[in-house]
């Protein structure tokens, strides 16, 4: 493995598995968030109270990264099922794409997100 | 294979003789499947995300209100089973690729359906327990 010279590519495609199993466990919240809101107004705020914290937001923050560069990712990897871009620099084109486009996705969605949710 | 199975003479296409074959023969289904339930997320990304934003900061009642209202339901309905369904797949991926334990790799990949089926269940449910009101 070590003769291997790691390229932004393989990284990627690491992330790509990594963001993939973050998302997994976080199914875990959505489900907990749904079933509060099902279960009443007590059960509601004490998932409003784990997601409004520091650790909550920070939790929050890096599963809308996870998603949105997996999404990214994940339709690069279509592009290449479809069999474009394969070559060199349409490789690393697509991939600095993914990297950079998540977190700008990621960025964007917060400020959207502090806009409207701030003032509630 | 007999001579009218090879490919040069054989008028089946290459799908068409992957189709049922692999470790659980079940052919490419699950890659397809895959990208099938990949694509549909795409598309629902924007409803989903208007969704939460629309909640961001609400009491439970306007969220029960929002979430249990027919179109929001769908849309989180189909996102629900598109997400445990791609997810359930891509984890038997890792799980196939990283565990080269017989033993091991079949329970992993037994309580990754556990866990799928699970999360979308109650997930499903309480999505139409805030549409119903049951």
């Amino acid at each position: 493995m070590q003769i291997y010279r790691w390229t932004l590519t393989m990284a990627l495609s690491i992330v790509h598995r990594a963001t993939g199993i973050a998302l997994y466990v976080g199914t875990l919240l959505l489900a907990w968030w749904l079933i509060a809101a099902a279960s009443g107004p007590a059960a509601y705020a004490h998932v409003q109270a784990f997601t409004g914290s520091i650790i909550g937001r920070l939790i929050m923050f890096g599963y809308t990264w996870a998603l949105m560069h997996h999404m990214l990712s994940g339709i690069r990897h279509f592009v290449w099922d479809l069999g474009y871009g394969f070559k060199a620099n349409e490789r690393e084109a697509l991939t600095w794409g993914a990297l950079i486009g998540g977190i700008v996705l990621t960025v964007l969605i917060w400020i959207v997100a502090y806009a409207i949710g701030g003032g509630r | 294979m007999s001579a009218a199975d090879t490919p040069k003479r054989s008028m089946r296409t290459p799908l068409g003789r992957v189709r049922n074959l692999g470790a659980a023969h079940s052919g490419t289904s699950d890659f397809w499947r895959q990208r099938l339930t990949a694509v549909a997320m795409v598309l629902l990304m924007i409803p989903v995300i208007v969704v939460i934003m629309m909640l961001l900061g609400r009491n439970q009642a306007y969220a029960k209100q929002i979430l249990g209202s027919l179109p929001v339901a769908i849309i989180m309905l189909l996102f629900i089973i598109a997400s445990a369904w791609h997810m359930k797949i891509g984890m038997q991926v890792v799980i196939e690729d990283y565990i080269h334990n017989e033993k091991l790799k079949l329970v992993s990949i037994m309580l990754n359906n556990f866990f799928s089926i699970a999360v979308a269940l109650a997930s499903i449910y309480a999505i139409l327990q805030l549409s119903s009101g049951v």
